[in-house]
């Protein structure tokens, strides 16, 4: 078969590849005559099929949300520039049918799907549930803090029942531990199957699961050939949502973005995952290349200025700061316009959206007179740090606030810090002065953001902030549910706070940036991974 | 013994000192590097316990001096340890990547001399001619392009505008398995398993990488074909040679061309190997999975195994390598002779 019949292939078939045409079939046959194959392209590397594993990175994060079932998962909606998005306010069944939880809020009792069966057949039950969960609160890392944070720390709070009823035990009613079920880290392993490869030493069977997932999920890795690509074949069994369109899903890494862009205005590959902004702000003026840039939620791109650095202590100086920064031009110039400007909004705060438009907006005049009224007048001299594995935002921000802060008498040195050092730099040890983060909660309310970007030691609070009005607030907010009475108020004055004191100076809020050819469904995900399951292709 | 086998062997023990030397400076320059693997790899939200409980599982809360030991043992085993940006051995990762990168070097190195050696041979018999500019011209253009723009044209001409080439999906395209492993290289394995559309397959990938990295090795090799059949062919021997009356052929390829050649290989064996580990920008052009690459994102993030897996990989093919152009140097040499 030449090039030229697959590319003519792919056209009248609207993208899709037609199983009988595949010579990969070959390999790989019980196929059902209907589906087809997708390819997506994507920069980043897999390099593990276990989340709970260490070391497992972001990008893997993909199989958990592919080839296994949480109990419970998010609604969909439209997203606000086109496309679809999870709905953090819905949650609906994917392994649990129904679930039920006890007045004082503490016990919370889940009903599962008597047809679900693991990809050996085997029934799932309330057992493996059991055991999934305890393996993540006890892998510690990154799996063990996102259960910590919906109340989830320790396996006896975990019980199978029966079969099909399975009963988590809280220490306290919070209104996160119901979505943080829906995340990516609480999936269910087919618990059999794991034992049978655990050993005294791995008695979670992280050697065994990191190469060969056994779950329920729509999708089971067909193929995984590590730094080139993952091969996605569908789980015609799958109770969890509706059957997913593509029988098969094959995602390749290309590591240039030119060529992974030339693939997809080509059509030879149906979808390029997390493309930069400059490529999307290109392709979207593009026909027949759909672009879809969505504002990543509860996330944003600011500066800290560090407490610890003596004239960051100022108020003054910070506002100074927050008035001469030049928004718009990073937003253009950084962000080639993907995402959503924070900056310009009221002075009253209304409701409790959030990320939210600072009051704050390019204003030369005032800065200086900040500056003026500040114990720094003459101003002073100060590293503004940028990670190197970030530069592609960080950089070209960094160099428009040089130059705006020479002007108002701060002068900046433009310091990179290689990726491998930055996280101990900026969150762990705290030291650098001045600098650009860009943290995002993966639970959508903002009492979540305050919490991990905030709260006094607390990691993503790399400006060393502490203010105790901030620490009462976010205590009391964190577990009441939204629409107690309290939560309004307590939001809306923590956001007050927050802009008073500027320990973060919101610059924008950024996007995940998409584009298909060929192909639809695409529905973004906090987790800014690819959900393959809602994909369809163009002409069905 | 015979006093060839003698050499080499002697070459062999000459490069036992050296593996140990890349072994101790491998492992300190590791450790030297900023960063801490142990609080990159804990990710995102974790906190000091986490990366405590990481640091100790990675060994790096022991001394130095004992880490290294335990390197050592490690080696003796034959482990080269666990990638963390893989999530694989470092020596199946190896094992994956090192025929990936060869096969295309050397694919690259065939085609480069098929062009670079006829064209330093007919520049240096006719210098001053139109042929002698095209080479000048074409040595000056390759080695002043950067792989990587060189491989994005190459990609932008062939495969976006004119749809001649595959698409740079890497080693095959997705409608193709890769053939089952026997020496890892594709071109190989294919024909050994019979597939011949697997072969054309991996052929047609490989044709516009090979080109690029062909493109920027062209220089070295025609200069020094050039240069070096200049020098032999105003030489003592030919001009006695002439004088005897042997014919042209037999005086440009028997005598000039066979000396001329020494020069070359040796050329051959420094572009090889600096090739190998440069085309880390063709590889991530064209998704490559090759050994540059991985190198490259193992140094980023400090993921010491990977690091040391590799600067020993390449050590030891240093080592052959030289030991295959000090044999090529015999065979070739006409003062040492086969005839």
């Amino acid at each position: 078969m030449t090039e030229t019949s697959r590319r003519t292939f792919l056209k009248y078939s609207g993208a899709t590849v037609g199983a009988a045409m595949l010579p990969f079939l070959k390999a790989m046959p019980a196929q059902a005559a209907t589906g087809g194959t997708i390819v997506v392209v994507s920069g980043q590397t897999i390099n593990s099929l276990d989340l709970h594993r260490t070391g497992t990175n972001r990008a893997s994060y993909q199989v958990a949300v592919n080839c296994y079932d949480r109990l419970v998962s998010f609604g969909t909606k439209a997203a606000p520039g086109g496309g679809l998005s999870y709905d953090y306010t819905v949650i609906e069944p994917e392994l649990a049918e129904s679930w039920t939880t006890s007045d004082d809020g503490l016990t919370m009792t889940f009903k599962l799907k008597p047809d679900a069966t693991f990809w050996d057949g085997r029934k799932v039950t309330a057992a493996d549930v059991k055991w999934s969960f305890d393996r993540a609160v006890s892998a510690g890392g990154f799996p063990s803090v996102q259960m910590k944070a919906g109340g989830l720390l320790r396996p006896d709070q975990f019980e199978a029942v029966d079969d099909e009823t399975f009963v988590i035990k809280l220490d306290k009613p919070s209104k996160l531990t119901l979505p943080d079920l829906a995340v990516p880290v609480p999936f269910i392993i087919n618990a059999e199957v794991a034992k049978a490869n655990a050993t005294d030493d791995d008695p979670w069977a992280m050697d065994y699961l990191h190469t060969t997932p056994a779950g329920s999920g729509a999708f089971k890795v067909a193929r995984w050939d590590q730094g080139q690509q993952l091969v996605y074949e569908r789980n015609d069994a799958w109770v969890g949502g509706p059957l997913p369109s593509f029988e098969r899903v094959i995602v390749r890494e290309v590591p240039s973005p030119a060529t992974r862009r030339a693939l997809v205005e080509r059509g030879d590959v149906q979808m390029s995952f997390n493309i930069p902004n400059k490529d999307a702000a290109e392709l979207d003026a593009m026909p027949g290349v759909d672009v879809y840039s969505t504002p990543i939620e509860n996330c944003m791109h600011c500066l800290c200025p560090n407490f610890n650095f003596e004239p960051f202590q100022d108020a003054n100086v910070r506002k100074a700061l927050a008035y001469a920064i030049p928004y718009e031009a990073i937003f253009q110039t950084a962000a080639y316009g993907r995402g959503a400007p924070l900056w310009g909004g009221d002075a009253e705060i209304s409701d409790t959206a959030w990320p939210r438009k600072s009051p704050f907006m390019t204003d030369l005049a005032k800065a200086k007179e900040h500056m003026a009224a500040s114990g720094f007048a003459s101003g002073f001299e100060v590293p503004l740090s940028i990670s190197l594995g970030l530069a592609d935002w960080m950089e070209p921000t960094a160099l428009l606030l040089q130059e705006s802060f020479a002007e108002i008498g701060i002068k900046t040195q433009i310091e990179k810090i290689p990726g491998a050092n930055w996280r101990s730099a900026a969150l762990v040890e705290k030291r650098l002065p001045l600098h650009l983060e860009n943290f995002g909660g993966w639970l959508n309310t903002p009492d979540y953001y305050f919490f991990w970007a905030y709260k006094h030691g607390h990691l993503f609070n790399s400006s060393n902030y502490l203010n105790e009005e901030i620490e009462k607030l976010v205590d009391d907010t964190l577990h009441i549910a939204v629409d107690d009475p309290a939560y309004a108020p307590n939001i809306k004055r923590m956001m007050q706070i927050a802009f008073e004191d500027l320990p973060r100076i919101p610059l924008w809020q950024p996007a995940l940036n998409v584009a298909m050819n060929g192909a639809d469904g695409y529905e973004f995900w906090f987790h800014r991974q690819l959900d393959v399951r809602p994909l369809t292709s163009a002409t069905s | 013994m015979s006093p060839r086998a003698k050499m080499i062997l002697g070459r062999v023990a000459q490069a036992i000192p050296v593996i140990l030397g890349v072994v101790v400076i491998s492992f300190v320059l590791t450790r030297a590097l900023p960063g801490d693997p142990a609080a990159y790899f804990a990710g995102p939200a974790a906190d000091a316990e986490s990366i405590a409980e990481i640091r100790e599982a990675l060994g790096l809360d022991k001394p130095l001096l004992q880490q290294f030991f335990y390197y050592v043992g490690d080696l003796a085993r034959g482990e080269l340890g666990t990638s963390l940006t893989t999530g694989q051995t470092v020596l199946a990762d190896l094992a994956a990547r090192l025929p990936a990168s060869l096969e295309l070097t050397l694919v690259a190195l065939l085609l480069s001399c098929a062009i670079a050696i006829p064209l330093g041979v007919l520049a240096a018999t006719r210098p001053g001619t139109w042929v002698d500019h095209l080479c000048r011209v074409l040595v000056t253009a390759g080695v002043s392009m950067p792989t990587f723009f060189t491989g994005i044209v190459l990609i932008y001409v062939f495969y976006y505008l004119t749809g001649l080439a595959p698409s740079p999906l890497g080693r095959l395209d997705f409608i193709y398995l890769s053939p089952p492993h026997v020496t890892g290289f594709y071109l190989i394995d294919a024909a050994v398993a019979g597939d011949f559309e697997t072969w054309f397959g991996a052929l047609k990938q490989l044709i516009l990488p090979a080109t690029t990295l062909a493109l920027f090795t062209l220089a070295p090799i025609a200069r020094m074909t050039r240069a070096a059949m200049l020098s032999a062919l105003s030489s003592d021997f030919i001009r006695t040679a002439r004088a005897a009356g042997l014919g042209s052929r037999k005086v440009l390829y028997g005598y000039a061309f066979r000396n001329a050649l020494l020069p070359v290989v040796t050329t051959l064996g420094m572009v090889f190997s600096f090739t190998l580990g440069a085309n880390v920008l063709v590889e991530k052009v064209f998704a490559w999975p090759g050994i540059g690459s991985y190198a490259v994102e193992a140094l980023v993030v400090s993921d010491y195994a990977a690091v040391q897996g590799f600067v020993l990989a390449m050590a030891l093919l240093f080592v052959v390598l030289n030991l295959i152009i000090d044999i090529a140097y015999a065979l070739i040499d006409p003062r040492i002779g086969l005839n």
